[in-house]
């Protein structure tokens, strides 16, 4: 058949409700038959062993504080993020130099940057002696441990939370602003009263996001723990020391309590109200005054500067030494370390790429169901709320009771187990991308199609697609970024295969042989940060040129 | 406003030059169509948009360094810009609070205001959920709490449908003048403009046309645009072939002869020539009065109070007339006519450089 006869056999049997059915049904049974049942299964398999942690007084404890460690890093962090974010956010959304659009891309470098790269970085910029702390004697100015664990996901949360921000500030309708300023508000008791609350939804979205990054990050937080453990260092060195119980317990936890949380700031965040009655008008008209604002957006941009940007291309110094003294020359041959680093490099796009299609293919009706409550409001929202968790999950417990659960099918393949771990990682990107894609194409475009003759596939493929081509645009890329960067679940699930932020981690823990010099880290983190931006500038290319 | 201008870019001038003012307690219209720059020259004043040239005075202060929330204004924005996460009596008293007025006052404001607008009641309830026309006298109700004299009104009606429109215009001006107020009323609509302002300025990319009574610019248009956008008039283009102390002779298309008042035009002279259709009287058959010019009924049209005819001239230019219903013979299509008019009633206007189109034209 032709591709036009391939359209219109789909387009003709996309009539038919039972044919429609089974899409949405077979999205529904791949979501819970690969990504939400699994982990749950993995834990109820291996619930028998979690005795041996109750054993263990010393085990119980490392357990507990462990756990303890990963939410109070991530409240922390996901606070401090808001409070330095918000500020940033306000001056490139609403300032009117041209070098704001400048500071807004810089804003967003450490997210485009693996994560296993930023970890590296940071490490250098504050522990090692060539980065701060060659002011303070060359001794290290942030040892390995919760602090530099802290400045780490700190850095990383922070663009997403400025993004988020930005995003919201420059779709609000400054009118609001502006009639507070009319009944004589200062510009800082109009922002407090009236924009920041709202805004509220977004800056609960920004936290949300903030929290759940830091909870999840693997890789990079591995490399600079130290002897330090939160909850993910705790499963990543249980799991290597064969202590099933402990894993599984810890990962249970982590799962069920990010979840719980998740729900709860989910219910109760709408009700949260801010404090908008009282006002201080001499104080904020003070506090509005051109020069206070000005110094504080230079505070605002210098922490940006010296806790997020300088600290995430500090690796850019080794790399250009690497670039000169012969490291590039065994990079390129393969020799040494290298020998698996270009194989590694090849299995993560491959993993990305069976991944992105994956998804797409199978999370595209999902999005439809939820976004048009296709099968009423109730399960449009169980749906939507489910499809999210494995977003707020920490990846490495998700990897490790996923792993728990496929490891009873033996035939299947060690780079399938990746795959799927992946899948469950990046889907809720994609699903919420085009959930919210899909809302904002108002219903009465399709049924204007639909009442011209249109088949629901042509519907979908000339109506729906085409006004959320943007959105499957950034979709893809959030997807195929997030592959590539993906730590945690895939440090879980393999012993043999090695994705690239995998092999970095083993370099930078010195458990490979030959052990892997400071010049092999930064050029094999550069390479992959290389890799990763010319691939995803071709996406970006071909995607946009077809559309 | 004194030589006021503003531009966007580099192409786009919103207001130019423009030089006004508006006395104290009165009730005035920016009165123009979509583009003409009246919401930029309000924004302005509200200190909203900051201006290239020019000065603003309120109450013969220069307030061209200071911030709306200095201005001592009140804005109803035509969208009412309700806070959506306040109630009505938050939204109202919110002006007070913000000026750290004492609670008591803050309150006594408020439920003035409120019953003022008739909304006390619904003081617990949220913008959205209040009527179109609730929206906006709680609108107006929080821009009068603030206790600005000066009250800028930006299409306050426009988001309204047309009978709660025409209710609430006048409740607006009732309460102006109640309160001993100056307000400054943005609007398209000149119906709306004409039943309430005490003077209004008519503006036309970026420039005002003409300031005056809405009697005045009815009556006594200084500029074709004027001619057009109030009221209604039909536009018959000619050149000037006589003139004396008295009358001027003007040759309309096909050689037809009319009088004019404007005795300052020279003989050669293009022109055109503005007739209110309410001005023309019509008779049946072929009739010799002053100016009067022969025709066939080709339209018309019930308008209950009026009959609205379109009858096509022996040049084939075709004029509106328009009669009461009640007290006027009918007539009919096809029916031959006879349509004049007093020359004193009528506008002469110079033929517009850039074409009558062009200069009619409202975008």
């Amino acid at each position: 058949m032709s591709n036009s006869n391939h359209v219109r056999y789909l387009d003709q049997v996309s009539s038919r409700p039972l044919v429609r059915h089974l899409v949405y049904s077979g999205s529904v049974i791949f979501f819970f038959g690969i990504i939400l049942i699994p982990p749950i299964l993995g834990i109820v398999l291996k619930w028998n062993t979690i005795g041996q942690i109750f054993q263990s007084s010393e085990l119980m404890s490392r357990a507990s504080s462990a756990i303890y460690a990963s939410f109070a890093i991530a409240l922390l962090v996901s606070l401090l993020d808001l409070v330095a974010g918000l500020p940033l956010a306000w001056f490139v959304a609403r300032g009117k130099s041209k070098w704001l659009n400048i500071i807004d891309t810089l804003a967003d470098l450490p997210f485009i940057i693996p994560t296993v790269t930023l970890g590296y970085s940071l490490w250098l910029y504050w522990s090692e002696p060539g980065g701060v702390s060659q002011f303070f004697g060359g001794n290290p100015f942030v040892s390995k441990g919760w602090l530099l664990i802290a400045l780490l996901h700190f850095a990383f949360s922070y663009p997403a939370v400025v993004r988020v921000i930005v995003g919201a500030l420059l779709d609000y309708k400054v009118v609001y602003e502006e009639a507070a300023r009319t009944l004589g508000a200062a510009p800082l008791t109009a922002d407090r009263t009236v924009t920041l609350p709202i805004l509220k939804s977004s800056l609960i979205a920004a936290f949300t996001l903030a929290f759940a990054r830091s909870l999840s990050e693997t890789g990079a937080t591995v490399m600079v723990a130290g002897a330090f453990e939160n909850g993910v260092v705790f499963i990543k060195n249980t799991r290597d020391a064969g202590q099933e119980g402990p894993m599984v317990f810890v990962s249970f936890v982590l799962i069920l309590t990010a979840s719980l949380i998740y729900l709860g700031i989910r219910l109760l965040g709408p009700r949260f109200k801010m404090p908008v009655k009282r006002v201080w008008p001499f104080v904020e008209r003070k506090l509005s005054d051109f020069k206070v604002r000005t110094v504080r957006d230079s505070f605002t941009t210098l922490v940006f500067f010296a806790f997020v940007l300088v600290p995430s291309l500090f690796i850019v110094f080794p790399i250009v030494s690497a670039l000169s003294n012969g490291t590039l020359n065994q990079a390129v041959v393969g020799v040494g370390v290298w020998q698996g680093y270009w194989q590694s490099l090849l299995l993560s796009y491959f993993v990305a790429t069976m991944v992105t299609a994956l998804n797409i293919l199978m999370s595209l009706p999902m999005a439809v169901l939820i976004a048009r409550n296709r099968w009423g409001a109730t399960a449009s929202t169980t749906l939507d709320v489910l499809t999210n968790i494995p977003m707020i999950v920490p990846s490495i417990a998700l990897g490790a009771s996923m792993s728990i659960f496929w490891r009873n099918f033996a035939f299947i393949p060690e780079i399938a187990l990746i795959i799927f771990a992946h899948l469950s990682i990046t889907y809720p990107y994609f699903v919420r991308a085009m959930v919210a894609a899909i809302e904002r194409v108002t219903n009465d475009l399709e049924e204007a199609s639909r009442t011209l003759g249109a088949r629901p596939f042509t519907v979908f493929r000339t109506i729906i697609l085409p006004l959320t081509k943007y959105s499957l645009f950034a979709g893809t890329i959030m997807m195929f970024a997030r592959s590539v960067d993906e730590t945690g679940a895939t440090l879980a699930v393999v012993t043999r295969l090695k994705t690239v932020p995998v092999l970095l981690v083993d370099w930078v823990k010195g458990t490979t042989t030959p052990l892997a010099s400071p010049m092999d880290i930064a050029l094999g983190a550069g390479v992959l940060v290389l890799f990763s931006f010319i691939i995803l500038l071709v996406l970006r290319l071909v995607v946009r040129g077809r559309y | 406003m004194v030589n006021v201008s503003k531009r966007f870019g580099k192409k786009i001038v919103a207001v130019d030059n423009v030089s006004l003012q508006v006395y104290d307690k009165e009730y005035f219209a920016l009165l123009g169509p979509s583009g003409c720059g009246k919401t930029t020259l309000l924004r302005i004043i509200a200190g909203l948009v900051e201006l290239d040239e020019g000065e603003v005075y309120i109450d013969n202060k220069l307030v061209n360094k200071l911030p709306p929330e200095d201005r001592s204004i009140g804005f109803v924005f035509q969208t009412y810009a309700l806070f959506p996460h306040m109630d009505v009596w938050d939204n109202v008293t919110y002006g007070p609070r913000v000026k750290a007025l004492e609670e008591k006052k803050s309150e006594g404001i408020g439920r003035e205001m409120l019953e003022m607008v008739r909304l006390y009641e619904r003081q617990d309830a949220f913008p959205h959920e209040l009527s179109g026309g609730m929206m906006q006298r709680v609108a107006l109700s929080r821009a009068l709490a603030a206790g600005a004299k000066l009250l800028l009104l930006d299409e306050p009606l426009g988001a309204l449908d047309a009978k709660i429109r025409f209710e609430l215009r006048y409740d607006l001006r009732r309460l102006v003048k109640d309160l001993g107020l100056t307000a400054i009323h943005v609007t398209h609509d000149q119906g709306e403009a004409m039943a309430i302002s005490d003077r209004i300025a008519v503006m036309k990319k970026g420039k005002i046309l003409q300031v005056g009574t809405p009697q005045e610019l009815y009556t006594n248009p200084q500029h074709i645009f004027v001619a057009n956008f109030i009221g209604e008039n039909n536009f018959l283009e000619g050149n000037i072939v006589k003139t004396s102390d008295e009358k001027i002779q003007i040759e309309l298309r096909g050689g037809l002869i009319v009088s004019g008042s404007d005795t300052s035009r020279k003989e050669g002279e293009r022109v055109v020539l503005a007739v209110r259709p309410e001005t023309f009287t019509i008779e049946k058959g072929h009739k010799k009065r002053t100016n009067s010019l022969f025709g066939v009924v080709e339209r018309l049209r019930y308008e209950g109070t009026n009959i609205r005819y379109e009858v096509r001239l022996e040049n084939e230019d075709v004029v509106v007339v328009v009669r009461p219903s009640l007290v006027e013979e009918w007539f009919n299509a096809g029916d031959r006519v006879t349509v004049s008019f007093p020359s004193e009633k009528s506008y002469v206007f110079t033929y517009p450089s850039r074409g009558l189109r062009e200069e009619l034209a409202v975008e």
